[in-house]
Protein backbone atom coordinates (compact mmCIF):
# COMPACT_ATOMS: atom_id res chain seq x y z
CA UNK A 1 0.00 0.00 0.00
CA UNK A 2 0.94 3.52 -0.57
CA UNK A 3 -0.82 5.45 2.35
CA UNK A 4 -0.87 8.76 3.35
CA UNK A 5 0.67 11.80 1.38
CA UNK A 6 4.43 12.71 1.11
CA UNK A 7 4.98 15.81 2.89
CA UNK A 8 6.11 18.54 0.16
CA UNK A 9 8.99 20.76 1.61
CA UNK A 10 9.89 24.54 -0.23
CA UNK A 11 13.58 25.25 -0.35
CA UNK A 12 13.93 27.53 2.74
CA UNK A 13 12.15 24.72 4.99
CA UNK A 14 14.04 21.91 3.37
CA UNK A 15 17.43 24.04 4.22
CA UNK A 16 16.27 24.81 7.99
CA UNK A 17 15.05 21.37 8.92
CA UNK A 18 18.62 20.19 7.70
CA UNK A 19 20.60 22.28 9.65
CA UNK A 20 18.18 21.26 12.80
CA UNK A 21 18.79 17.94 11.95
CA UNK A 22 22.65 18.91 12.06
CA UNK A 23 22.01 19.34 15.91
CA UNK A 24 20.81 16.76 16.92
CA UNK A 25 24.34 15.16 17.82
CA UNK A 26 24.49 17.72 20.59
CA UNK A 27 21.30 15.82 21.87
CA UNK A 28 23.05 12.60 22.05
CA UNK A 29 27.06 14.01 23.21
CA UNK A 30 25.17 15.57 26.09
CA UNK A 31 23.22 12.43 27.09
CA UNK A 32 27.21 10.66 26.81
CA UNK A 33 28.58 13.19 28.99
CA UNK A 34 25.40 12.63 31.49
CA UNK A 35 25.46 8.91 31.58
CA UNK A 36 29.31 9.11 31.81
CA UNK A 37 29.37 11.31 34.88
CA UNK A 38 26.64 9.60 36.77
CA UNK A 39 28.87 6.54 36.58
CA UNK A 40 31.95 5.70 38.80
CA UNK A 41 35.15 7.34 37.27
CA UNK A 42 36.82 3.87 36.75
CA UNK A 43 34.12 3.85 34.28
CA UNK A 44 34.20 7.27 32.83
CA UNK A 45 36.06 5.90 29.47
CA UNK A 46 34.21 3.36 28.69
CA UNK A 47 31.40 4.79 28.80
CA UNK A 48 31.82 7.69 26.33
CA UNK A 49 33.77 5.26 24.04
CA UNK A 50 30.79 2.92 25.06
CA UNK A 51 28.66 6.12 23.53
CA UNK A 52 30.61 6.18 20.14
CA UNK A 53 30.53 2.58 19.41
CA UNK A 54 26.77 2.50 20.07
CA UNK A 55 26.14 5.01 17.65
CA UNK A 56 28.00 4.19 14.67
CA UNK A 57 26.84 0.15 15.34
CA UNK A 58 23.07 1.84 15.13
CA UNK A 59 23.80 3.99 11.93
CA UNK A 60 25.08 1.27 10.45
CA UNK A 61 22.63 -1.03 11.16
CA UNK A 62 19.69 1.13 10.27
CA UNK A 63 21.25 2.32 7.41
CA UNK A 64 21.29 -1.48 6.06
CA UNK A 65 18.12 -2.54 7.38
CA UNK A 66 16.35 -0.34 9.84
CA UNK A 67 15.43 2.87 7.00
CA UNK A 68 13.70 0.35 4.73
CA UNK A 69 11.24 -1.09 7.50
CA UNK A 70 10.99 2.80 8.85
CA UNK A 71 9.99 3.91 5.82
CA UNK A 72 7.76 6.99 5.06
CA UNK A 73 4.75 8.72 4.23
CA UNK A 74 3.72 7.61 0.81
CA UNK A 75 6.27 5.29 0.88
CA UNK A 76 5.92 1.18 0.01
CA UNK A 77 5.24 -0.57 2.68
CA UNK A 78 3.01 -3.67 3.91
CA UNK A 79 -0.58 -3.51 5.00
CA UNK A 80 -2.82 -6.38 6.80
CA UNK A 81 -5.91 -6.45 5.77
CA UNK A 82 -7.89 -6.90 8.76
CA UNK A 83 -11.88 -6.15 10.27
CA UNK A 84 -12.16 -4.10 7.01
CA UNK A 85 -9.12 -1.97 7.12
CA UNK A 86 -5.63 -1.98 6.66
CA UNK A 87 -2.84 -2.10 8.84
CA UNK A 88 -0.14 -0.86 7.69
CA UNK A 89 2.47 -2.80 9.99
CA UNK A 90 5.79 -2.00 8.10
CA UNK A 91 8.04 -0.34 5.64
CA UNK A 92 8.98 -1.97 2.40
CA UNK A 93 11.65 0.42 0.91
CA UNK A 94 15.24 -0.95 -0.41
CA UNK A 95 17.93 -1.74 1.96
CA UNK A 96 21.17 0.13 1.99
CA UNK A 97 18.97 3.31 1.54
CA UNK A 98 19.63 2.34 -2.44
CA UNK A 99 17.68 5.19 -4.32
CA UNK A 100 17.02 7.42 -1.85
CA UNK A 101 16.19 10.71 -3.56
CA UNK A 102 18.75 13.47 -2.45
CA UNK A 103 17.40 16.74 -1.55
CA UNK A 104 13.61 15.88 -1.08
CA UNK A 105 11.67 14.77 2.05
CA UNK A 106 12.79 11.45 1.65
CA UNK A 107 16.46 11.89 2.34
CA UNK A 108 15.81 14.39 5.29
CA UNK A 109 14.29 11.72 6.87
CA UNK A 110 17.03 9.28 6.38
CA UNK A 111 19.54 11.77 7.66
CA UNK A 112 17.29 12.16 10.99
CA UNK A 113 16.85 8.73 11.66
CA UNK A 114 20.59 8.33 11.06
CA UNK A 115 20.85 10.96 13.93
CA UNK A 116 17.95 9.84 16.27
CA UNK A 117 18.29 6.24 16.63
CA UNK A 118 22.26 6.75 17.82
CA UNK A 119 19.96 8.93 20.38
CA UNK A 120 17.82 6.37 21.37
CA UNK A 121 20.88 3.81 21.36
CA UNK A 122 22.27 5.91 24.04
CA UNK A 123 19.87 6.29 26.49
CA UNK A 124 19.81 2.43 27.88
CA UNK A 125 23.64 2.95 28.48
CA UNK A 126 22.82 4.75 31.16
CA UNK A 127 21.12 2.36 33.02
CA UNK A 128 23.78 -0.51 32.30
CA UNK A 129 26.48 1.96 33.44
CA UNK A 130 29.46 0.52 35.68
CA UNK A 131 28.11 -3.38 34.31
CA UNK A 132 27.20 -4.06 30.77
CA UNK A 133 30.30 -5.04 28.14
CA UNK A 134 30.94 -3.30 25.56
CA UNK A 135 30.43 -6.01 23.06
CA UNK A 136 27.18 -6.39 24.69
CA UNK A 137 26.16 -2.96 24.29
CA UNK A 138 27.13 -3.03 20.56
CA UNK A 139 25.23 -6.36 20.34
CA UNK A 140 22.03 -4.65 21.93
CA UNK A 141 22.08 -1.84 19.67
CA UNK A 142 22.33 -4.08 16.52
CA UNK A 143 18.19 -5.08 18.23
CA UNK A 144 17.20 -1.50 19.18
CA UNK A 145 18.27 -0.16 15.74
CA UNK A 146 17.39 -2.87 13.15
CA UNK A 147 13.97 -4.03 14.86
CA UNK A 148 12.39 -2.16 18.00
CA UNK A 149 13.23 1.53 16.66
CA UNK A 150 12.36 1.18 13.02
CA UNK A 151 8.82 -0.97 13.67
CA UNK A 152 7.57 1.69 16.66
CA UNK A 153 9.17 4.51 13.81
CA UNK A 154 7.18 3.21 10.89
CA UNK A 155 3.74 2.89 13.11
CA UNK A 156 4.34 6.36 14.20
CA UNK A 157 6.02 8.51 11.38
CA UNK A 158 6.31 6.39 8.59
CA UNK A 159 2.51 6.44 7.77
CA UNK A 160 2.00 3.19 9.74
CA UNK A 161 -1.58 2.44 11.55
CA UNK A 162 -0.84 4.64 14.36
CA UNK A 163 -0.07 7.55 12.36
CA UNK A 164 -3.46 6.38 10.55
CA UNK A 165 -5.22 6.74 13.61
CA UNK A 166 -3.49 10.18 14.30
CA UNK A 167 -0.99 9.61 16.67
CA UNK A 168 0.99 12.25 17.47
CA UNK A 169 4.70 12.27 18.32
CA UNK A 170 6.70 15.47 16.93
CA UNK A 171 9.93 14.95 17.96
CA UNK A 172 10.37 11.58 19.02
CA UNK A 173 8.98 11.18 22.75
CA UNK A 174 7.41 7.70 22.01
CA UNK A 175 9.54 6.41 19.00
CA UNK A 176 13.01 7.59 20.37
CA UNK A 177 12.93 8.29 24.22
CA UNK A 178 10.74 5.67 25.12
CA UNK A 179 11.40 3.07 23.26
CA UNK A 180 15.35 3.76 24.18
CA UNK A 181 13.60 4.13 27.94
CA UNK A 182 12.30 0.98 27.93
CA UNK A 183 15.16 -0.78 26.77
CA UNK A 184 16.78 0.59 29.20
CA UNK A 185 14.49 -0.93 31.78
CA UNK A 186 15.06 -4.86 30.03
CA UNK A 187 18.76 -4.41 30.39
CA UNK A 188 18.86 -2.70 34.23
CA UNK A 189 16.53 -6.20 34.41
CA UNK A 190 18.37 -8.50 32.90
CA UNK A 191 21.50 -7.29 34.28
CA UNK A 192 20.72 -6.98 37.86
CA UNK A 193 21.69 -4.22 40.23
CA UNK A 194 25.77 -3.24 40.49
CA UNK A 195 27.82 -5.35 43.11
CA UNK A 196 27.26 -3.41 46.57
CA UNK A 197 24.05 -1.53 45.62
CA UNK A 198 21.66 -3.59 47.81
CA UNK A 199 22.40 -4.49 51.26
CA UNK A 200 21.43 -8.07 51.98
CA UNK A 201 18.35 -6.31 53.57
CA UNK A 202 17.61 -5.10 50.09
CA UNK A 203 18.06 -1.21 51.21
CA UNK A 204 19.90 0.74 48.67
CA UNK A 205 23.06 2.72 48.88
CA UNK A 206 23.82 5.48 47.34
CA UNK A 207 26.52 5.18 44.98
CA UNK A 208 27.19 8.80 43.66
CA UNK A 209 28.38 10.05 40.09
CA UNK A 210 31.88 11.16 39.88
CA UNK A 211 31.36 14.31 38.21
CA UNK A 212 28.36 16.62 38.09
CA UNK A 213 29.83 18.86 36.06
CA UNK A 214 29.83 16.79 33.01
CA UNK A 215 26.06 15.91 34.37
CA UNK A 216 25.24 19.75 34.12
CA UNK A 217 27.46 20.27 30.93
CA UNK A 218 25.40 17.31 29.22
CA UNK A 219 21.94 19.32 29.71
CA UNK A 220 23.58 22.42 28.04
CA UNK A 221 24.60 20.35 24.99
CA UNK A 222 20.90 18.14 25.29
CA UNK A 223 19.18 21.54 25.13
CA UNK A 224 21.09 22.86 22.12
CA UNK A 225 20.30 19.20 20.16
CA UNK A 226 16.68 18.76 21.68
CA UNK A 227 16.08 22.27 19.71
CA UNK A 228 17.16 21.10 16.50
CA UNK A 229 15.36 17.61 17.11
CA UNK A 230 11.78 18.63 18.05
CA UNK A 231 12.32 21.43 14.93
CA UNK A 232 13.14 18.95 12.30
CA UNK A 233 10.74 16.16 13.63
CA UNK A 234 8.19 18.21 13.71
CA UNK A 235 8.30 19.52 9.91
CA UNK A 236 9.39 16.10 8.70
CA UNK A 237 6.79 13.65 10.62
CA UNK A 238 3.43 16.60 12.43
CA UNK A 239 3.89 18.63 8.36
CA UNK A 240 4.36 21.77 10.21
CA UNK A 241 5.60 25.18 8.55
CA UNK A 242 8.86 26.71 9.35
CA UNK A 243 7.24 29.69 10.77
CA UNK A 244 6.19 27.14 13.47
CA UNK A 245 9.58 26.18 14.52
CA UNK A 246 9.81 29.26 16.89
CA UNK A 247 7.12 28.11 18.97
CA UNK A 248 8.67 24.74 19.57
CA UNK A 249 12.01 26.42 20.56
CA UNK A 250 9.47 28.64 22.97
CA UNK A 251 8.08 25.25 24.06
CA UNK A 252 11.35 23.49 24.32
CA UNK A 253 13.28 25.87 26.70
CA UNK A 254 10.17 26.63 28.82
CA UNK A 255 9.31 22.73 29.32
CA UNK A 256 13.02 22.02 30.21
CA UNK A 257 13.42 25.11 32.30
CA UNK A 258 10.27 24.54 34.03
CA UNK A 259 11.27 20.66 35.13
CA UNK A 260 14.43 21.46 36.14
CA UNK A 261 12.84 24.06 38.65
CA UNK A 262 9.79 21.73 39.35
CA UNK A 263 12.93 19.48 41.07
CA UNK A 264 14.95 21.46 42.49
CA UNK A 265 11.53 22.91 44.29
CA UNK A 266 11.18 19.38 45.62
CA UNK A 267 14.29 18.41 46.30
CA UNK A 268 15.18 21.70 48.01
CA UNK A 269 11.45 20.88 50.33
CA UNK A 270 12.11 17.44 50.72
CA UNK A 271 15.70 17.28 51.33
CA UNK A 272 16.41 20.54 52.61
CA UNK A 273 19.25 20.84 49.82
CA UNK A 274 18.62 21.00 45.80
CA UNK A 275 20.38 18.30 44.45
CA UNK A 276 22.17 18.95 41.14
CA UNK A 277 21.95 15.33 39.62
CA UNK A 278 18.29 14.74 40.05
CA UNK A 279 17.46 18.98 38.74
CA UNK A 280 19.85 17.64 35.07
CA UNK A 281 17.56 14.66 34.99
CA UNK A 282 14.74 16.88 35.68
CA UNK A 283 15.91 19.19 32.82
CA UNK A 284 16.40 16.15 30.15
CA UNK A 285 12.84 14.61 31.15
CA UNK A 286 11.34 18.67 30.67
CA UNK A 287 12.65 18.33 27.05
CA UNK A 288 11.61 14.54 26.30
CA UNK A 289 8.06 15.08 27.54
CA UNK A 290 7.56 18.05 25.86
CA UNK A 291 8.83 16.55 22.30
CA UNK A 292 5.71 15.00 21.88
CA UNK A 293 3.69 18.01 21.60
CA UNK A 294 6.02 20.81 21.22
CA UNK A 295 4.65 21.94 18.03
CA UNK A 296 0.58 21.22 18.70
CA UNK A 297 0.68 22.99 22.66
CA UNK A 298 0.68 26.16 23.59
CA UNK A 299 3.89 27.64 25.87
CA UNK A 300 1.82 27.91 29.06
CA UNK A 301 1.21 24.04 28.47
CA UNK A 302 4.77 22.96 27.87
CA UNK A 303 5.24 24.60 31.26
CA UNK A 304 2.64 22.60 33.16
CA UNK A 305 4.21 19.33 30.62
CA UNK A 306 7.12 20.31 31.99
CA UNK A 307 6.67 21.00 35.66
CA UNK A 308 4.69 17.29 36.28
CA UNK A 309 7.72 15.82 34.08
CA UNK A 310 10.18 17.13 36.57
CA UNK A 311 8.60 16.12 39.88
CA UNK A 312 7.62 12.56 37.70
CA UNK A 313 11.15 12.54 38.00
CA UNK A 314 11.96 12.80 41.23
CA UNK A 315 9.79 10.17 42.27
CA UNK A 316 9.82 7.67 39.66
CA UNK A 317 13.64 7.98 40.38
CA UNK A 318 13.32 7.08 44.22
CA UNK A 319 10.25 4.66 43.67
CA UNK A 320 12.23 2.26 40.78
CA UNK A 321 15.28 2.62 43.34
CA UNK A 322 13.65 2.17 46.84
CA UNK A 323 10.47 -0.50 46.07
CA UNK A 324 11.26 -2.09 42.64
CA UNK A 325 15.15 -2.51 43.14
CA UNK A 326 15.86 -1.20 39.90
CA UNK A 327 19.39 0.08 39.86
CA UNK A 328 19.64 2.40 36.87
CA UNK A 329 22.70 4.97 37.85
CA UNK A 330 21.69 7.63 35.00
CA UNK A 331 18.13 7.45 35.83
CA UNK A 332 16.91 6.42 32.34
CA UNK A 333 14.23 4.66 33.13
CA UNK A 334 12.50 7.42 35.09
CA UNK A 335 13.96 10.29 32.63
CA UNK A 336 13.44 8.88 29.03
CA UNK A 337 10.76 6.35 29.84
CA UNK A 338 8.23 7.52 32.46
CA UNK A 339 9.00 11.23 31.38
CA UNK A 340 8.56 10.59 27.62
CA UNK A 341 4.88 8.93 28.18
CA UNK A 342 4.01 11.73 30.54
CA UNK A 343 4.56 13.82 27.41
CA UNK A 344 2.40 11.52 25.00
CA UNK A 345 -0.47 11.53 27.31
CA UNK A 346 -0.13 15.23 27.69
CA UNK A 347 -0.17 15.82 24.39
CA UNK A 348 -3.89 14.14 24.06
CA UNK A 349 -5.03 16.57 26.79
CA UNK A 350 -3.08 19.75 26.40
CA UNK A 351 -3.30 20.30 22.30
CA UNK A 352 -5.27 22.21 20.25
CA UNK A 353 -6.57 19.65 18.12
CA UNK A 354 -9.79 17.74 17.69
CA UNK A 355 -11.14 16.43 20.74
CA UNK A 356 -10.81 12.40 20.98
CA UNK A 357 -7.53 12.90 20.47
CA UNK A 358 -6.29 11.72 23.82
CA UNK A 359 -7.70 8.20 23.20
CA UNK A 360 -5.34 7.61 20.39
CA UNK A 361 -2.38 9.01 22.43
CA UNK A 362 -3.82 6.39 24.63
CA UNK A 363 -3.38 3.51 21.85
CA UNK A 364 0.33 4.68 21.19
CA UNK A 365 0.93 4.46 24.59
CA UNK A 366 -0.90 0.62 24.69
CA UNK A 367 1.89 0.00 22.46
CA UNK A 368 4.94 0.85 24.05
CA UNK A 369 3.75 -0.90 27.28
CA UNK A 370 2.08 -3.70 25.60
CA UNK A 371 4.25 -4.58 22.37
CA UNK A 372 7.59 -2.74 22.36
CA UNK A 373 8.46 -3.53 26.21
CA UNK A 374 7.68 -7.30 25.86
CA UNK A 375 9.41 -7.20 22.13
CA UNK A 376 12.88 -5.74 23.61
CA UNK A 377 12.83 -7.35 26.80
CA UNK A 378 12.12 -10.96 24.81
CA UNK A 379 14.94 -9.78 22.32
CA UNK A 380 17.75 -8.85 25.15
CA UNK A 381 16.82 -11.83 27.18
CA UNK A 382 17.59 -14.07 24.23
CA UNK A 383 21.13 -12.41 23.51
CA UNK A 384 21.67 -12.42 27.21
CA UNK A 385 21.32 -16.48 26.98
CA UNK A 386 23.58 -16.40 23.91
CA UNK A 387 26.05 -14.37 25.24
CA UNK A 388 26.38 -12.77 29.09
CA UNK A 389 26.00 -9.12 28.69
CA UNK A 390 27.13 -8.53 32.06
CA UNK A 391 30.96 -8.10 32.33
CA UNK A 392 32.34 -10.57 34.91
CA UNK A 393 32.88 -9.89 39.04
CA UNK A 394 36.76 -8.98 38.70
CA UNK A 395 35.72 -6.51 35.70
CA UNK A 396 33.56 -5.14 38.02
CA UNK A 397 35.62 -4.88 40.68
CA UNK A 398 38.92 -3.30 38.43
CA UNK A 399 36.41 -0.97 36.61
CA UNK A 400 35.13 -1.46 32.87
CA UNK A 401 38.22 1.36 32.13
CA UNK A 402 41.43 -1.13 33.11
CA UNK A 403 39.23 -4.55 32.80
CA UNK A 404 37.84 -3.45 28.67
CA UNK A 405 40.19 -0.93 27.73
CA UNK A 406 43.37 -1.47 29.49
CA UNK A 407 43.88 2.10 30.20
CA UNK A 408 41.50 4.33 33.25
CA UNK A 409 40.34 7.61 32.17
CA UNK A 410 41.93 9.27 35.39
CA UNK A 411 45.26 7.42 35.47
CA UNK A 412 46.45 9.98 38.47
CA UNK A 413 43.41 8.87 40.70
CA UNK A 414 43.85 6.09 42.92
CA UNK A 415 40.71 3.27 43.54
CA UNK A 416 39.77 2.25 47.36
CA UNK A 417 38.71 -0.85 48.18
CA UNK A 418 35.85 0.50 50.40
CA UNK A 419 34.60 1.72 47.25
CA UNK A 420 33.31 -1.48 45.86
CA UNK A 421 32.98 -3.22 49.88
CA UNK A 422 29.50 -3.97 50.11
CA UNK A 423 27.99 -1.72 52.86
CA UNK B 1 0.88 -7.09 28.77
CA UNK B 2 1.08 -8.50 25.53
CA UNK B 3 -3.30 -9.36 25.64
CA UNK B 4 -3.50 -5.71 27.09
CA UNK B 5 -2.14 -4.52 23.60
CA UNK B 6 -4.38 -7.24 21.74
CA UNK B 7 -7.29 -5.93 23.73
CA UNK B 8 -6.54 -2.11 22.73
CA UNK B 9 -6.16 -3.77 18.88
CA UNK B 10 -9.02 -5.36 19.00
CA UNK B 11 -11.35 -2.28 20.56
CA UNK B 12 -10.15 0.09 17.42
CA UNK B 13 -10.49 -2.50 14.88
CA UNK B 14 -14.41 -3.84 16.05
CA UNK B 15 -15.88 -1.27 18.03
CA UNK B 16 -17.49 2.15 16.79
CA UNK B 17 -15.55 5.12 17.87
CA UNK B 18 -17.74 6.00 20.69
CA UNK B 19 -17.32 5.75 24.64
CA UNK B 20 -17.24 1.51 24.86
CA UNK B 21 -14.36 2.08 22.20
CA UNK B 22 -12.43 4.55 25.07
CA UNK B 23 -13.96 1.88 27.66
CA UNK B 24 -12.59 -1.31 26.27
CA UNK B 25 -8.85 0.18 25.97
CA UNK B 26 -9.06 2.04 29.29
CA UNK B 27 -9.47 -1.83 30.25
CA UNK B 28 -6.25 -2.54 28.21
CA UNK B 29 -4.61 -0.04 29.85
CA UNK B 30 -5.45 -1.40 33.45
CA UNK B 31 -4.24 -4.98 32.32
CA UNK B 32 -1.25 -4.09 30.89
CA UNK B 33 0.00 -2.03 34.11
CA UNK B 34 -1.25 -5.65 35.89
CA UNK B 35 1.42 -6.96 34.16
CA UNK B 36 3.85 -4.61 34.37
CA UNK B 37 3.31 -4.41 38.32
CA UNK B 38 4.07 -8.51 37.65
CA UNK B 39 6.72 -8.25 35.96
CA UNK B 40 8.54 -5.88 38.15
CA UNK B 41 7.86 -8.12 41.16
CA UNK B 42 9.33 -11.01 39.03
CA UNK B 43 12.29 -8.82 38.81
CA UNK B 44 12.80 -8.06 42.97
CA UNK B 45 16.03 -10.02 44.29
CA UNK B 46 14.94 -12.63 46.90
CA UNK B 47 16.64 -11.81 49.94
CA UNK B 48 17.75 -15.12 50.72
CA UNK B 49 19.56 -14.57 47.11
CA UNK B 50 20.85 -11.42 48.12
CA UNK B 51 22.94 -13.01 51.22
Amino acid sequence: VTPIRIPALSETTAALCFLMVLLIPCATAGLALINAGLGRFRNAAHSMLSALCVIAVAALVYFAVGAAWQGGAGQPAFALHAAGKDWNWIGAGNYFLRGLELGGWSSLAALFGLMSVGLAAIIPLGSGADRWRLGACCASTVLLAGITYPLFAHWAWGGGWLAQLGFIDSGGAGVIQVAGGLTALSITWILGPRRGKFNPDGVPSALPGHNAVFVLLGCFFAWLGWLGLNGAGAILFTGVEASRTVLIAVNTALAAGSAALSVAAITRTRFGKTDASLCANGWVAGLVAVSAGCAVVRPAAAVIIGLIAGALVVYSVEWLELHLAVDDPGGSVSVHAVAGLWGLLATGFLAALTPGRWLVQLVGIATLLGFILPLTYGLNWLLNRVSPQRVAVEGERQGLDLYELGAGAYPDFMTHNEDFWQR
Amino acid sequence: MLGGWIIVLAAIALLPAGPSQASFVLVALGVEILGLTLVFRAHLIPSRERK
